[in-house]
């Protein structure tokens, strides 16, 4: 069913229950994202894609459009939540982009620089964060991880579709988990579709990084926002 | 716990040739920028050479006060823009930029050192008892049935904790991401400054890396 | 082991939307979950160790590491520690010979703090294995310490009688009721609930539902959603099965009516799942109880049997074509599922992580059918309603707020336990009730409520549209350091939070630094500017209602008792920041120093 909402100010036609980053990014407009994959369950956890819907904040991940939702992406307050969101990120884990393999081509990195993050306003944290290196062919720097849940609930294993990554504990202690076995399983395109998936530098496949020059990376050919509006205007 | 003053001379303090007074007077005209180094590489104070030709455009409006092309521990005058490289990492790092909050009505973090740790904050995953067992115990390159000397004397400085971000010990106005960041991205927002602009690094020259 | 492991699954029919119970039953018979277990479930369930270990190590009260023989867990929460907590914590750890955290060397105990569970009125207390003791002493917490290394169970202390756990003496032996009003809706005695039912059978489900409409009784959990309204969605809601599932997961701190509730009124609260199954069409019930009530399970469980004795439950309910059961679904420790999306994500054997909405459970709930979840007060309020009628409901309270709702109140009153307030009812008029002494703040709702100030809000009203209470009430005198308070609060919401989604998790972590920051000193104006920016952050961006209130500590606090933060803030003098610790920074050089060199020596 057709109907009508406005983003910005802007009258949009679309289909009734579209999910509304979507929405935003096929009529142009551009919503951060970080958890978000188009056409799989919505993860709805970094929160990043907030937006004001008829004037409250909602991650614009989770709404499914209605007739009349009035949305408003490019207000200051909530512009500077989404960015505040990203801030959280690189003060809770240890996010070193110098010494990163992602460097370039990294979700986090490019969303930080796209909303103009300087620096954290959050007291940095420096946490402890032990990495595991046990798998044959993929390397988890739990440093970098964002508990975004893609791995958790994308990558299965092909022949019992039991989990291959986890999460341990909650809250603050939560980390992120290898099944090694499985992960030994995992065919060489599974991997490097899991290293995609990652939206950061926590999945690495062991001997892949620093492959293009600086200035020729992945963002810096194409930068994220115009990476989302292009993928979702096809 | 803060260390005693000790008698020591600043280099700007040592005899030196007086400078002509027609210089002098035109010099204090201009806006004063300095640039010290922390904790860091000395690669932002690299890229601050980096501002190449654009730099000489400047000198116009601005005199380069402390910097490395002066290598003076403290300012002698009041600066308008103090640029900072690396973060803190031992009670000097503390003094120095305490000093320059002091002396600087803008100061900003150039780079990610200053900005965030940077580098160095990495020892910040592990404690300093672990470091120094690390460097000068269990150090591969110690002389085999040498006695381990851990540092530790009034003389030289001592090793903060962690190593901190220096809006983390002073206030910092503006911040210039980057390891190191381009020289244009400085020379933007010098020239934002100088010009009495708004600072605004642009997408394109926002980097952590 | 594995065939023991087997004998487990083959109970539950491998069916790993029941793992908590599983992993219960492993935990029982071997005071943990031990490696090789996980193993075998792992099989068992074809799931990978690694998400077995999610759900364990999600919840408060399972072990993966042997844990001690008599798990001890003390409640450390406001009340507590108003209480005598600290000296309680002191004779247990002498007695255990074990510090908190921890296990003794021989194995026999393990010491664990906990958040509250449901005794406010009775602190300080503290749960041994499957009991409770309460109102401690330090000499009453070593002799219970004392007896079990004699090798007497935690029971036979708890239960010297021998009360059958089947039985309300047992329950009675181990908590106190403390109702203190009679009201017109909850507590009622001798209530021939088959009468009920059968006149309730009488009607049309849809006729069910208008009654609770225009009875306008909303639910009490604390949103407050019209319960009428949520069993039509209910009933118009398509899908094969249609779950009832009753929140027992009484979670929020200070509070405990539905403990008593369920211990006085079980079968006002069975009556009402019934009616709900009824009207809006469900074969399956769920009682979600809090491990903090274990205690009542045995007791709940009979009450449930004698429904099903007495023909309300089963199939073919008072010989209509009717058939409802109902299970006890037991939690495992972790607040957060208090919200109805991860008690559902509990239910299902898994992490208790809220969902993203839509779709709501009423929608798609338990194993994706439609479900309604109340609370035991909602429940049991609905039997009444049925009984008396909507009109006579909806001429008590306010307009917007009808009925009566039960307070558990604690802290600084005479006689703290539980009150029947109608709706409209002001927080002075409360206080006195309850014999409040001295009163300066009031907690209403828990930490996720809202603190309020005697002297400026002693005329607010409880309603849904002011002081909208979930049912706790704490009071704290003028000898109470809120601070101290907004701090124990905080902490709770961080170990609380699931993580799940990046404001709740992180945030949540610099607002108690903040908090801390003020007590300390170390905090200037700036600081609590940035502790309402951020606490709006939070408030707005997270996933569920416990970010969404997490702040709300600092919040009100700051918007009612500005002095008391005002009083700590310090001027910055000079360029350092009040916030940079410089103590701390110099100190480990010398610290690291000295124990290298102490090292050299020996």
């Amino acid at each position: 069913m057709s109907i009508r909402i406005t983003i910005d100010g802007n009258e949009i036609i679309t289909q009734d229950g579209a999910t509304l980053v979507d929405v935003a990014a096929e009529n142009g407009i551009y919503i951060p994202t970080l958890c978000h994959l188009k056409g799989k369950p919505c993860l709805g956890t970094c929160r990043i894609c907030s937006v004001r819907v008829n004037g409250n904040v909602m991650a614009a991940c989770t709404v499914p459009v209605s007739d009349g939702l009035e949305v408003e992406v490019d207000e200051p307050e909530v512009s500077d939540m989404r960015k505040a969101l990203v801030e959280f990120l690189f003060v809770e884990g240890n996010h070193n982009c110098p010494s990163c393999e992602k460097s370039g081509r990294c979700d986090l990195q490019a969303l930080g620089c796209e909303l103009g993050m300087m620096v954290s306003r959050f007291p940095y944290r420096f946490p402890v964060r032990i990495r595991d290196h046990a798998a044959k062919r993929i390397w988890l720097e739990r440093d970098r991880c964002i508990f975004c849940q893609r791995c958790v609930q994308f990558i299965r294993d092909r022949e019992t579709s039991r989990k291959i990554f986890s999460i341990k504990d909650r809250g603050t202690h939560a980390s992120i988990e290898i099944d090694i076995e499985l992960a030994d399983k995992m065919p060489p395109e599974q991997i490097r579709e899991a290293a995609e998936l990652c939206p950061v530098g926590c999945i690495i496949e062991k001997g892949v990084g620093y492959n293009d020059p600086i200035g020729r990376r992945k963002y810096e050919i194409k930068s994220i926002r115009e990476r989302a509006l292009e993928r979702k205007r096809k | 716990m803060r260390r005693p003053v000790k008698n020591e001379t600043a280099s700007h303090e040592l005899p030196a040739t007086p400078l002509d007074p027609s210089v002098r007077a035109e010099r204090d005209k201009k806006i004063q920028v300095a640039m010290i180094a922390l904790c860091g590489c000395w690669g932002c104070t690299l890229s601050f050479l980096d501002m190449d030709e654009n730099l000489l455009r400047l000198l116009e409006k601005v005199s380069i006060t402390r910097s490395s092309l002066t290598d003076i521990k403290r300012i002698p005058h009041h600066c308008a823009i103090g640029f900072v490289e690396g973060g803190i990492a031992n009670d000097e790092n503390i003094e120095t930029l305490e000093h320059f909050r002091e002396n600087c009505d803008i100061l900003i973090s150039v780079g990610a050192c200053a900005v965030w740790g940077g580098v160095p904050a990495m020892r910040n995953v592990v404690n300093l008892e672990e470091c120094f067992r690390e460097a000068y115990v269990d150090s591969p390159t110690a002389v085999p049935g040498s006695k381990p000397v851990i540092p530790y004397h009034p003389d030289i400085p001592r090793i903060t904790t962690k190593v901190y971000p220096c809006h983390e010990v002073v206030k910092m106005d503006y911040f210039i991401p980057g390891c190191p960041p381009d020289g244009a991205a400085i020379f933007k927002v010098l020239d934002d400054l100088v010009n009495g602009r708004d600072v605004n690094l642009p997408t394109s020259m926002n980097r952590y890396d | 082991m594995h065939t023991e492991v087997q004998t487990i699954l083959e109970q539950y029919h491998s069916d790993k939307t029941r793992l908590i119970d599983i992993l219960w039953d492993v935990q029982q018979k071997y005071g943990f979950i031990p490696g090789e277990a996980i193993m075998a479930l792992s099989e068992g369930l074809n799931m990978s160790c690694n998400d077995i270990h999610e759900t364990i190590s999600f919840y408060h009260f399972f072990h993966a590491r042997p844990s001690g023989k008599h798990k001890i867990y003390l409640a450390d929460s406001v009340i507590a520690r108003m209480n005598g907590y600290d000296e309680i914590r002191e004779a247990l750890e002498q007695a255990c010979g074990c510090t908190f955290g921890a296990v003794d060397e021989s194995g026999t105990f393990g010491l664990y703090d906990t958040n509250c569970i449901g005794l406010s009125d009775q602190e300080p207390a503290m749960m041994v294995d499957e009991v409770v003791f309460t109102n401690l002493t330090p000499k009453k917490a070593s002799d219970v310490i004392a007896q079990l290394k004699q090798g007497r169970d935690a029971n036979q202390i708890a239960n010297p009688d021998g009360n059958g756990r089947r039985d309300v003496a047992y329950v009675d032996t181990l908590v106190k009721g403390n109702i203190h009003n009679q009201g017109p809706v909850f507590f009622k005695a001798d209530r021939d609930f088959k009468a009920l039912l059968e006149k309730c059978l009488e009607m049309l489900p849809d006729e069910v539902i208008e009654t609770l409409t225009v009875s306008s009784i909303r639910g009490r959990g604390g949103a407050g959603f019209p319960t009428g309204l949520k069993w039509r969605l209910g009933r118009e809601a398509e899908g094969d099965e249609k779950y009832v599932i009753c929140n027992a997961d009484e979670g929020e701190p200070g509070t405990f009516k539905d403990r008593v509730l369920l211990t006085r009124s079980p079968g006002d609260v069975l009556l009402g799942m019934i009616i709900a199954a009824y009207a809006i069409g469900s074969h399956n019930g769920i009682i979600y109880l809090r491990t903090e009530y274990r205690y009542l399970k045995e007791y709940l469980e009979q009450q449930i049997q004698g429904f099903y004795d007495q023909g309300l439950l089963g199939e073919q309910i008072l010989g209509k074509a009717f058939d409802f059961d109902i299970r006890i679904q037991m939690g495992a420790g972790a607040y957060v599922c208090g919200d109805e999306t991860a008690l559902i994500e509990s239910c299902e054997g898994k992490r208790g992580t809220p969902r993203v909405k839509p779709p709501y459970p009423i929608q798609q709930g338990y194993l994706g059918m439609p479900t309604c979840v109340n609370n035991v007060e909602t429940f049991a309020a609905v039997s009444r309603i049925i009984e008396e009628g909507a009109e006579w409901f909806r001429t008590m309270g306010t307009n917007h707020s009808s009925g009566t709702r039960l307070l558990s109140v604690s802290g600084d009153c005479q006689h703290p336990g539980i009150y029947e307030i109608e709706w409209g009812i002001s927080l002075n008029e409360v206080l006195q009730m309850v014999g409040a002494r001295n009163p300066m703040a009031a907690q209403v709702s828990g930490p996720s409520g809202e603190c309020v100030s005697v002297e400026k809000d002693g005329e607010r009203v409880f309603c849904y549209s002011d002081l909208s209470c979930n049912g706790s009430l704490m009071v704290f005198n003028e000898s109470r350091d809120l601070l101290d308070i907004v701090k124990n609060f905080m902490r709770f919401f961080v170990d609380e939070s699931c993580g799940i989604c990046v404001p709740c998790r992180a945030g949540n972590i610099d607002l108690l630094r903040k908090i801390e920051r003020v007590i300390a000193g170390r905090a200037c104006q700036q600081d609590l500017d940035e502790g309402v920016r951020w606490g709006k952050l939070v408030r707005n961006t997270s996933r569920c209602g416990l970010g969404a209130a997490s702040p709300k500590p600092i919040l009100t606090t700051l918007e009612k008792f500005p002095e008391i933060y005002q009083h700590k803030l310090v001027q910055p003098h000079g360029a350092l920041l009040p916030a940079f610790d410089m103590d701390a920074a110099l100190q480990g050089h010398e610290l690291a120093y000295k124990a290298l060199v102490q090292e050299e020596m020996e």
